[in-house]
């Protein structure tokens, strides 16, 4: 593994992590904010998450 | 207090395979890792090697080695069989390339596993090697039985009779009994929260058996990669290539005219966006399943990777400190793993249902 490589990966690792955190801390707040729909919002936040997640692990890859 | 039946069974597959997981792997490490130690280079190099070698397919099922006084590696494990296209169809047991130690005869051509690939050799062995380290040798096409397709083949047929016997307790009566018990709440769940939400009522009945098929063929087979057995099948590319295919096939098969209308003729835009959405659209056909390929392989992978190194670096660290540390952590990924077992089946199970959606979605309001 070579220095660009690495200094790649951890950008990719703090964009898909900052990305991640924003879904999960904005989900929380809706759900505080209408706790009834909690269930809908929980499937979209597992949804955009994995979207995410995908993009950051072919990244990674290619790193 | 009234606990969900979806979260008791979650209990129950933690209470029934975790500790027995956690500990077998690492009792499998100790054989395998503790005979060789040369110096602290030479074991991470084999905690190395015993991790590449884990995300391998391999033509034979072994349980454990460990390498006796005498230098003699042993195998505990059963062999598989290999069939070869090579001038016609050759076929004989794995036991015979002894993990790649020995050179196997079939048919006057001569075979060795380097590896885990097979390739045809002259009658000592030779593997010619190129200036990047691969093989020059032929590689004939190979259609071997091996473990990730002998644990792929266990697996349908334990769904099989999983789904059989919770079909035949429906005759009797209302309420399933055995089996069923555990499943009814997830195909329930399938049915109410994957696949109506997202292909809507009138089509979901298509797609459903796709559906669970795929949910339960992912969640058992990341399950049984988290047992002692060591199967990998999940990280092997090929496998998660099939399963994305499988979905990309049934999406553009079953859809309708107005899912082909958005992707050439986008309706509701200008004419030259129209133009230019279109290559943009038809590359996302492609794209959607591959990104479903890649989640799943990364996503397993990296989980075996991250769950083998730390069992590792207790025979790194040779202390108790390190290894009650390492032992601690590794309790909490692999519970961690069991999560992400379920968590990856239901995100390709809900993103195909997605896919699914958008292929038979009538537009009636454009």
């Amino acid at each position: 593994m070579t220095i660009p490589n690495i200094v790649g990966a951890g950008l990719i690792v703090i964009g898909a992590g900052l990305g991640i955190g924003r879904i999960g801390g904005q989900a929380m707040e809706a759900i505080a904010r209408q706790p009834e729909a909690s269930g809908k919002i929980q499937t979209a936040m597992l949804i955009a998450a994995a979207l995410i997640e995908g993009i950051g692990f072919a990244a990674l890859f290619a790193a | 207090m009234q606990r969900k039946p979806v979260v008791s069974l979650l209990f129950f597959f933690l209470i029934a395979f975790l500790p027995l997981s956690v500990l077998a792997q690492e009792d499998m490490h100790l054989k395998e890792i503790a005979p060789g130690v040369e110096g602290e280079q030479g074991v991470k190099e084999e905690i190395k090697e015993y991790i590449d070698h884990h995300l391998l397919d391999s033509h034979d099922f072994s349980l454990f080695s460990y390498t006796k006084d005498n230098g003699e590696h042993v195998y505990v494990g059963f062999p598989l069989p290999v069939i070869l296209w090579d001038d016609g169809l050759k076929v004989f047991s794995s036991s015979k390339l002894h993990h790649g130690e020995a050179v196997a005869e079939a048919g006057g051509n001569y075979y060795k596993s380097y590896h885990n690939k097979i390739y045809r050799t002259n009658a000592e062995g030779d593997i010619n090697l190129d200036d990047h380290h691969h093989p020059t040798n032929v590689k004939p096409l190979d259609f071997s039985i091996t473990k990730n397709v002998f644990t792929i083949l266990i697996v349908g047929l334990l769904m099989l009779w999983m789904f059989s016997s919770m079909a035949k307790s429906y005759k009797k009566g209302a309420l399933p009994k055995g089996m069923g018990r555990f499943l009814e709440p997830i195909v329930l769940y399938i049915r109410d929260d994957i696949a109506i939400p997202n292909i809507g009522k009138k089509h979901y009945k298509r797609y459903m058996s796709f559906l669970l098929t795929i949910f339960f063929f992912i969640w058992i087979i990341n399950l049984l990669g988290l047992t002692p057995l060591g199967v990998n099948v999940t990280n092997n590319i090929a496998v998660t290539f099939a399963l994305a295919l499988l979905t990309f096939l049934i999406t553009n098969f079953t859809a309708n005219k107005s899912y082909w209308g958005h992707i050439f003729w986008m309706p509701g835009v200008p004419k030259l966006m129209r133009i230019v959405l279109a290559p943009i659209e038809l590359l996302g056909i492609f794209i959607k399943p591959f990104s479903l390929l890649i989640r799943l392989y990364a996503n397993i992978t990296a989980g075996h990777i991250v769950l083998m190194s730390i069992i590792g670096l207790m025979f790194i660290f040779k202390n108790w400190i390190g290894s009650s540390l390492s032992f601690g952590l590794a309790f909490a990924l692999a519970l961690l793993e069991l999560l992400v077992a379920a968590l990856q089946a239901y995100i390709f199970t809900m993103l195909s249902a997605l896919y699914f959606g958008q292929a038979v979605e009538e537009h009636d309001d454009h």
